[in-house]
């Protein structure tokens, strides 16, 4: 089965402090992926060395099929990415975020077309398009900002907590979005702190201190920690930290 | 009393925690007065200049090397036609020719008086106004020496005299105008800073849910720099009287406590600026555009302020900065005491009561 | 007498052009000594309403008392008798720990040492990074130090604004055991939260959505007074599943929960039957089909779509 994730030994050090520490994993193409960890643990760290942001101190990885040491710029062209902190421009429309973000991704003047219509009419926001992003729902913005995010069709996309704060139907549409794009082949990466989102996921991984501590599926991970829910499964881990600094 | 304190004990922190900021605080002063004191100047020395000396006779020498002697100027060449006078302004190597007509010595002595002329490169008319003068200084002082005690009559003498600054020397008018600048920035600009640096942070929120009276809050963050400025201002003295030789000749302590007026003025506009602020950003560049601008600018000692269209001048009165200037100018270069001075304090005491009572009440007790 | 009593406050914020509700007329009550939730996402309206229970902010219409206190008129009362933790930004960032502590219970014209005992038992996870700047500990020492500053002076309301949000989850437990013992103490807490899992570590919640009430009720008041059975079903190809089940006709409801799927079905069905030929027509395979007890989040789902 084809990877669109390979990562071996990966290692980020500052100074003294290893923040992440001899990773290792596969993520294959088209499932979810969940990767978990506390805050501190290491993991906004590892995305930013698989995103091409950050140069790996040693170990290797690809991405997409590319090398993150020489061939980042290729990694961005073929990846999506959107977080909590991924903002549309609130005081732009819908359709000019599209149309920017599209651009940036390279996509023809036709292609953005498509899209546009496309993607207004999957969300259900057809008729709103010249509404501006600040005037918008939570949710929409959300839902707005995953789809921008594919508009280029990336082999893999990262999702960093992107339903941190939403109510609990936004949430499940949102799912259902990972879903359909996860059955067109758009490998997902995703982290979150909603355990009951890691149980959508096929295989989760979980990082205490650097190091990750569990890559498995969730219900093999349950069966193993003999536990009734990932939030168990979680806190067990999570309690053997001894990272105390962000 | 302890609450009032710990809040003070807690700006300090802030204060001296931000090293960067720190620095720039207290060496800022420094070297504004290095910078205007000694670099700007509009002083003028070894200013270029050119002699057409057609005469050749003792006078015309002696009065050519007493123009190259002195520290304004420099004789870069010595012409021998009027043609080559404006070649030579055409390639902008002089700002003055100085030219002394044939038969200049016998003239004067047989005569009593002779002409000279000097052509100056006005296109700086301020630079062009002062070399003449200084050139035709320098020539009536010659002209003095040769005459001795001899009675002239009918000589028409121009005399000039410098007041309060024979040497004309450009630090005088300096020190106060950065003083001025100085105690705006650090109080006015640092105290909205730290104001708004609270609401942006978001601690201001907190602080408001506690038994702290708002007063005391505006209070304890205007202290430190109030003490930093008292420390500024010291520096500046110290610096204009043994580095710059710039003397105090009124009283020290009406000149201490002007500034103090002046520094409270500053801190009621940083309190001012601080309730419209939202950002830390948004506190810096209005201070510098509503204070460090027009203070730059019409204060009065870059530029005269009577040489002002009469609106602008209008608008200098608004200006703290202006009234201040001219205190300190009095009290220090001219040695005035406090009656020549009243009117001015009572402006700024006047401007300060109503920016505090104004910013006091507009304080934001609550949010949004 | 209520700790707190909230009467039909609105607040409406404008926001260039437009208008924006934060609060269409919320009402409740908060006993003594409670742990009170207000629960529901982003943008609900629950930092509005915290902010002009703690007098921040004055509401369009309505009425609050704190401590039997009005908001509006007695503030500076106010103001002197809670403690307020605004969520995130409540710290001193260049200040040590026990810098940020003394502040705070200075302010408040006490001592740490005053009423230690209040906070000994947080502060003691803390006390080894006292001089140690705010800004350089982790989210949930931060958690932590804000609470005891919040704390200090012995308050008896506790307002706290999202306060696990972005903590990791061993200390959004242990910030919860911190709050029992706080309770035991007879302070009451009006806690507000994202987390639909936390309404069940209340006495009494708030459900808040959009700048309504939903609901105010006991946790299990709430889970009670769901309308109608709830059924978790599961299989393999869960999505293909979830589809077949929405397109149902006697479907009201099915949403994704972890490994199962929470389904609701309108009135006149009994439920079983129906999932049962779902299955079958689809040739589900390892199929569990049960009755459930609603969890808050369903109920507040349910709630939400009224």
């Amino acid at each position: 089965m084809e990877k669109v994730i390979v990562a071996r030994q990966l290692t980020k050090r500052f100074g003294n402090f290893t923040a992440v520490d001899h990773i290792s994993f596969d993520v294959a193409k088209g499932g979810i992926f969940g990767f978990l960890g506390a805050n501190g643990a290491g993991k906004t760290t590892a995305i930013r060395m698989l995103c091409g942001l950050s140069l790996p101190t040693s170990g290797s990885a690809t991405v997409a099929g590319y090398d993150v040491y020489r061939e980042n710029e290729k990694i961005k062209r073929n990846i999506g990415y959107m977080s909590q902190k991924f903002s549309l421009y609130e005081d732009l429309t819908i359709r000019e975020n599209i149309r920017f973000y599209a651009g940036i991704y390279g996509l023809t003047d036709i292609r953005i077309k498509e899209k546009t219509d496309l993607l207004l009419k999957q969300l259900q926001m057809e008729g709103q398009e010249n509404s501006l992003v600040r005037s918008l729902p939570l949710g929409w913005k959300q839902k707005l900002a995953f789809s921008i995010a594919i508009v280029h069709d990336p082999a893999l996309v990262f999702l960093d907590e992107p339903t941190a704060g939403v109510d609990p139907i936004t949430r499940r549409e949102f799912w259902s979005l990972i879903y359909e794009a996860s059955s067109r082949g758009i490998t997902i990466f995703v982290t979150t702190h909603y355990m009951d989102e890691a149980e959508y996921c096929n295989r989760v991984s979980i990082m205490v201190d650097g190091k990750i501590e569990a890559l498995e599926s969730p219900l093999q991970l349950m069966n193993d920690f003999r536990a009734a829910s990932m939030d168990e499964v979680f806190l067990q881990l999570a309690r053997k930290a001894t990272r105390v600094v962000e | 009393m302890r609450q009032f304190l710990i809040f003070v004990k807690k700006e300090w922190f802030h204060i001296w925690r931000d090293r960067r900021t720190l620095f720039i605080l207290i060496w800022m002063p420094v070297a504004q007065i290095v910078l205007y004191g000694f670099a700007l100047t509009n002083e003028v020395k070894n200013s270029r200049i050119a002699v057409l000396d057609l005469s050749n006779d003792p006078a015309s020498t002696a009065l050519s090397q007493r123009i190259d002697a002195s520290r304004y100027f420099e004789v870069i060449r010595y012409l021998h036609s009027y043609r080559e006078i404006e070649e030579t302004f055409r390639q902008g190597k002089i700002r003055l020719a100085v030219v002394l007509p044939k038969g200049f010595g016998d003239d004067l002595l047989h005569s009593n008086h002779a002409q000279i002329q000097l052509i100056a490169d006005a296109s700086d008319p301020n630079t062009a106004n002062t070399l003449t003068n200084y050139a035709t200084a320098i020539i009536n002082d010659y002209q003095k020496s040769l005459n001795q005690d001899q009675e002239l009559p009918y000589q028409i003498r121009a005399q000039v005299r410098m007041l309060y600054n024979p040497e004309l020397k450009g630090a005088y008018n300096f020190v106060p105008g950065v003083m001025a600048l100085v105690l705006m920035l650090v109080c006015a600009m640092m105290t909205s800073i730290a104001i708004v640096r609270e609401k942006e942070m978001g601690t201001m929120e907190v602080i408001l849910v506690s038994p702290l009276r708002p007063f005391k809050i505006i209070l304890a963050k205007t202290i430190p720099y109030l003490i930093i400025s008292t420390l500024n201002i010291a520096t500046i003295l110290l610096l204009s009287v043994f580095v710059l030789d710039v003397p105090i000749t009124g009283s020290l302590v009406l000149l201490i406590a002007e500034s103090i007026l002046f520094t409270i003025t500053s801190l009621s506009i940083g309190l001012l600026i601080s309730i419209g602020a939202k950002t830390q950003q948004a506190a810096m560049f209005t201070s510098m555009m509503s204070l460090f601008l027009p203070t730059l600018l019409f204060a009065g000692f870059l530029f005269p302020v009577e040489n002002m269209p009469l609106p602008l001048q209008i608008i200098s009165n608004v200006v703290p900065a202006k009234w201040y200037y001219i205190i300190v100018k009095a009290v220090m270069i001219k040695g005035l005491g406090i009656m020549s001075i009243w009117k001015e304090t009572l402006v700024l005491v006047g401007m300060t009561v109503v920016l505090l009572i104004f910013s006091i009440s507009r304080f934001k007790i609550r949010l949004g | 007498m209520h700790a707190v009593v909230v009467e039909n406050i609105v607040k409406n914020y404008k926001i260039k052009k437009s208008e924006i509700t934060a609060l269409k007329g919320v009402s409740f009550e908060v006993s003594r000594g409670e742990i009170f939730g207000i629960i529901g996402p982003d943008g609900a309206g629950k930092t509005s309403l915290f902010r002009i229970l703690t007098t921040l902010l004055l509401a369009d219409s309505g009425k609050a008392l704190v401590d039997g206190y009005d908001v509006v008129r007695d503030f500076k009362t106010i103001r002197g008798l809670v403690g307020y933790m605004p969520g995130r930004f409540s710290l001193y960032q260049d200040l040590s720990v026990s810098e940020n502590l003394e502040f705070f219970a200075t302010i408040f014209s006490t001592s740490i040492e005053e009423n230690y005992h209040l906070v000994k038992d947080i502060y003691q996870q803390i006390e080894p990074f006292k001089t140690r700047r705010a800004g350089q500990l982790s989210g949930g020492m931060k958690q932590k130090l804000a609470l005891c500053c919040a704390l200090i002076h012995k308050p008896s309301v506790l307002f706290l604004d999202e306060p696990t949000t972005g903590v990791d989850a061993v200390s959004r437990k242990e910030f919860w055991e911190m709050l029992y013992r706080l309770k035991a103490q007879g302070i009451t807490i009006l806690v507000s939260t994202a987390y639909m899992d936390e309404a069940s570590l209340c006495d009494r919640v708030a459900l808040i959505q959009k700048g309504n009430i939903l609901s105010v009720d006991s946790p299990g008041g709430i889970i009670s007074r769901f309308p109608s059975p709830l059924w978790a079903v599961r299989a393999t190809d869960m999505y293909r599943l979830m589809q077949d089940i929405r397109n149902h006709p006697a479907t009201l409801s099915c949403y994704p929960f972890g490994q199962y799927h929470h389904v609701v079905f309108r009135d006149g069905y009994e439920g079983r039957q129906e999932l049962q030929a779902i299955i079958e027509h689809g040739r589900y395979q390892q199929a569990m089909v049960d009755t459930i007890r609603p969890n808050i989040e369903d109920c507040f789902m349910a709630l939400m779509k009224n």
